[in-house]
């Protein structure tokens, strides 16, 4: 599904990691951390624009946090959302942006530990915070109770709320809020699924924290 | 040789890549060395602009380019209507010139390095602007109402005569607010040139229209644009249509040369990508003591915008619904200054039913007959409106099991009558229907000399589970176990798919995977012993000889209890029921998950959404998520869905009649007529609101 038939076009003959590598690099050049020789893979080079890229912010952030498990030194705008950071920069894309206006739970990521919505914060404020995103979840290929969960119990249909849901779940239970079918419902409502799958996700719920 | 999986409660086949974030929306296809494209929307209603201080912007940190009706490129723009698009007026052309149609409508466009530069330069931009004042209200008496070209009107027998001379009669006037789609997924395209060739990784419903439109608006050959699309956020129509801001993403990746992704913000989802059109609607019905209907007369007005004709079926349900000799339908539109309106889950259908099945409620009451009796008088023998045969039509048995299992005998009958604690309940009950209809599209099976099956179709997924249910029509066609068979969508080189809407994938998709399954089959046959991979594309179709002899169409009953505080006016659905007959159910458990859904979207119908325009400019003023109330997991009742076994031989091959639709008609009406039951008062208005409610 999400394999290779979606990504080929444009890529040509660059090949995929160290395409998104690179990318990974331009981007952080552009934020301005680094003022380096061009880092433009060369299969795009010849469209490039003349002009040298413009240093996005003349002040820069230097913030060191752990997302699932690795280290992350960076240098960033500091205006910049700890979702930003982890769609833009990290190339975390499990973290969804729905609303960016803290409003619908699609963005919610552990942050020690916490359930927070990342559209809301600013990523310059977490420096040492351990970070847990959906693709940390799972441990050596095998799913976390709750993930498991939510494919048993169609926890979600088009899947875009899930990821938020997964996370606020995890949360949630770690509260001691998934007590009862209502109480589940009260803590698990920040958390928007327009396809309505909620009858699923408090069963998913439901059970992953009877197996915890 | 089957396998038996059509008809199995098989879990999602995507859903690993769901849980663990691996599955990659348009806006997640980040490329190399990409830039940003960010927005800017017209702050006036109506009029022209003036100035543009781009020149300021251009300078500013990580700003590519700037681009407006000043400096943007002349796009070809050749004449291009796909099925999805009104046949009547021409699309916006954006950023071509200086006049502004409506609010938020795209006036220019920022390409930075980062999203946040973008973001920043947008808000930095100037604009002046000569406004008038639009004219954005449906009820405004300056507001041009028009005979729409698509023509829905119905007439049979002599309406207003035998209102006149019905024993009973009752008129009603019903106004149901604008709604906007709000996917989860904000629309979002990633553009890459390669020389001439363009490709797009896009939020769509309908990648081949998408690659269609494109193509046509950039005057390039179709062939040179790839539209891919693997997964959606959700969409429930506001992602048929190639809006404005495609053409923007592609535009801006010309121009820098660069990739460019571009999302659009929450706000802006409320501007330039569609909604459910306001609707005004009166009906009035005649009827004999015994509650037989001698008269319906249904009128609709539809919101559209001034430079294109949106129509939908909004008052079609009345001609085959319910029977009845003397009928008449009209159905106008509203040309306002706001963008062009969309199909939303349920089109035309979700309002009119609204209408009508509040009138049936009310006539009940009025003639002190049971509702669902008062169904069951005037369930029709045929499509009286077309005289044709029901290829088949369950409803009266969806009302009988729900019944049951509602227990709808435990009703006390009397409105106000029924009390728990101190909140007042009510039970209330509607019929829901949405055509079954079917499209052209093709399919291709391939079959690995590794016993794998390969199947390709240019579909998509916005949440009903395409992938998992045609990977099983295909496995029960062709013989195989579910993980023999890979099934792919959501790319325009794939063979053609119709829009994913309309409750038609299935029959129309589903219906071309079977034949392209079983021509390989026959292929394989023919070569029994072959290293090669067999291939074989199949195109499908509606049969005409059976669209000519019957009307097809899904039926179904909705229950919904609610409880009313009559001190605050809250108002919760405590247990709602839907029971519907749409042919067969090739998968249980998403067939379930996606009625659900869609009554769920109909609570949001019913009680909380709403998008209000300032009167002064058209500006969406609650265009956030916290200001358009949507169901939470709070709102959430009790909700069973049932689906009654229906075999309808006529339909399609398949047997199937679509769910993703019917499953949101009728449970508004059902809300608003439990609220009447509970207390008395007859709400002819959605959303339902707390002050409805004062002194319940
Ligand atoms: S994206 Fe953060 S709450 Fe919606
Ligand atoms: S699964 Fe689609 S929004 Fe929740």
């Amino acid at each position: 599904m999400s394999d290779d038939k979606y990504w080929d076009d444009a890529r040509g003959d660059v090949d995929i990691a160290s395409t998104r590598a690179l990318s990974r690099r331009s981007v952080l050049q552009l934020a301005g951390a680094v003022t380096a020789s061009t880092t433009i893979p060369e299969a795009f080079a010849n469209t490039t624009p003349a002009a040298a890229p413009t240093p996005a912010a003349a002040i820069a952030a230097k913030v060191s946090f752990s997302v699932n498990g690795v280290r992350h030194s960076l240098e960033l705008d500091p205006r910049q959302s700890l979702l930003d950071v982890m769609r833009e920069r990290l190339e975390l894309t499990g973290t969804k942006k729905g609303c960016n206006q803290g409003a619908c739970g699609a963005c919610t990521i552990l942050v020690n530990g916490k359930r927070i919505v990342s559209c809301l914060t600013l990523a310059a404020m977490h420096s040492g915070a351990e970070i847990t995103t959906i693709e940390g979840l799972a441990s050596n290929g095998d799913l976390h109770p709750v993930q498991e969960a939510f494919i048993k119990h169609e926890g979600f249909q088009c899947g875009y709320c899930t990821p938020g849901q997964i996370i606020s779940a995890v949360g949630c239970i770690a509260e001691g809020h998934a007590g009862s079918a209502e109480e589940i419902q009260f803590w698990m409502s920040g958390n928007i699924c327009r396809c309505g799958a909620y009858p699923g996700i408090c069963a998913a719920v439901a059970d992953a924290a009877g197996r915890n | 040789m089957t396998m038996n999986v059509i008809g199995k409660p098989v879990a999602r086949v995507d859903g690993r890549d769901k849980v663990t974030g691996r599955a990659l929306y348009a806006a997640e296809f980040n490329q190399s060395n990409q830039a940003y494209a960010v927005i800017v929307n017209a702050t006036v209603g109506l009029g022209r602009i003036t100035g543009i201080d781009q020149a300021a912007v251009a300078k500013m940190p990580g700003v590519l380019s700037v681009l407006s009706h000043l400096n943007a490129p002349k796009l070809a723009y050749r004449p291009h209507k796909g099925s999805i698009d009104p046949k009547t007026g021409e699309r916006l052309h954006v950023l071509q010139d200086e006049a502004v149609r409506f609010h938020g409508q795209p006036v220019a466009l920022i390409v930075a390095e980062t999203l946040d530069s973008a973001e920043r330069a947008a808000a930095a931009l100037r604009i002046t602007y000569e406004a008038q004042r639009p004219i954005i209200d449906i009820a405004d008496p300056d507001a041009r109402a028009i005979v729409p070209e698509s023509g829905r009107d119905h007439t049979r027998g002599d309406a207003e005569a035998a209102f006149a001379n019905a024993p009973v009669n009752l008129k009603a006037s019903y106004d149901i607010a604008r709604e906007n789609h709000n996917p989860m997924e904000p629309h979002a395209t990633v553009a890459v040139w390669k020389g001439d060739k363009l490709t797009l990784w896009s939020k769509s419903q309908y990648v081949v229209n998408e690659q269609a439109e494109i193509a046509a608006i950039f005057g390039i050959p179709l062939e040179n644009v790839q539209v891919i699309c693997p997964f959606i956020g959700g969409a429930f129509g506001t992602s048929l249509r190639t809006w404005s801001h495609v053409t923007l993403a592609a535009m801006a990746a010309r121009v820098t040369q660069r990739p460019v992704k571009l999302a659009l913000t929450r706000k802006q989802m409320f501007f330039t990508t569609g909604h459910r059109p306001r609707t005004l609607q009166h009906v009035a019905i005649g009827a004999t003591q015994d509650g037989k209907l001698t008269s319906l007369i249904h009128e609709g007005t539809g919101e559209t915008s001034r430079y294109e004709q949106f129509s939908e079926a909004l008052v079609a349900s009345s001609s085959y619904l319910v029977s009845c000799p003397n009928v008449t339908t009209r159905y106008r539109l509203a040309a306002l200054d706001t963008g062009t309106p969309v199909f939303m889950r349920g089109p035309g259908e979700a309002s009119g039913v609204f209408a009508l099945e509040s009138a049936l409620d009310e006539l009940s009451y009025k003639l002190n007959i049971d509702p669902i009796e008062l169904r069951r008088r005037n369930e029709p023998k045929l499509d009286e409106g077309v005289n044709k045969p029901f290829s088949s039509r369950s409803l009266i048995r969806c009302y009988d099991v729900g019944a049951e299992r509602f227990q709808w005998l435990n009703r006390m009958p009397q409105p106000r009558s029924m009390l728990d604690g101190r909140l007042r309940i009510g039970i209330g009950v509607a019929s829901a229907t949405y055509p079954a209809y079917q499209a052209q599209s093709s399919a291709r099976v391939r079959l690995l000399a590794s016993g794998i099956a390969e199947v390709e179709v240019a579909a998509s997924d916005m949440g009903p589970g395409t992938y998992t249910s045609m990977t099983q029509v295909a496995a029960e066609t062709l013989g195989l176990p579910i993980d023999k068979v890979r099934f792919s969508l959501g790319r325009s080189d794939f063979p053609p798919a119709p829009s994913h809407g309309g409750s038609w994938t299935m029959a129309s998709v589903g219906s071309a995977i079977r034949a392209a399954c079983i021509s390989v089959l026959e292929e394989a046959k023919k070569r029994p012993s072959t290293d090669r991979p067999l291939e074989a594309t199949a195109t499908t179709q509606r049969d005409a000889g059976v669209a000519g002899r019957f009307s097809m169409h899904a039926f179904g009953a909705v229950f919904a209890e609610v409880a009313i505080d009559p001190d605050v006016g809250t108002i919760r659905v405590r247990r709602a029921l839907g029971v519907y007959g749409a042919g067969r159910i090739i998968n249980p458990l998403l067939a379930t998950s996606q009625c659900t859904g869609g009554m769920i979207g109909g609570i949001g119908m019913a009680l909380m959404e709403r998008t209000v325009l300032d009167r002064r400019d058209g500006r969406p003023v609650n265009a956030h998520m916290a200001d358009y109330l949507m169901p939470v997991n709070l709102d959430t009742p009790k909700i069973e869905v049932q689906f009654v076994d229906e075999v309808d031989p006529h339909v399609n091959p398949l047997g199937v009649k679509g769910l993703g639709e019917i499953a949101l008609v009728g449970m508004a009406p059902a809300i608003a007529n439990a609220v009447f039951h509970a207390t008395g008062k007859r709400i002819r208005r959605l959303p339902i609101l707390l002050e409805d409610m004062l002194h319940a």
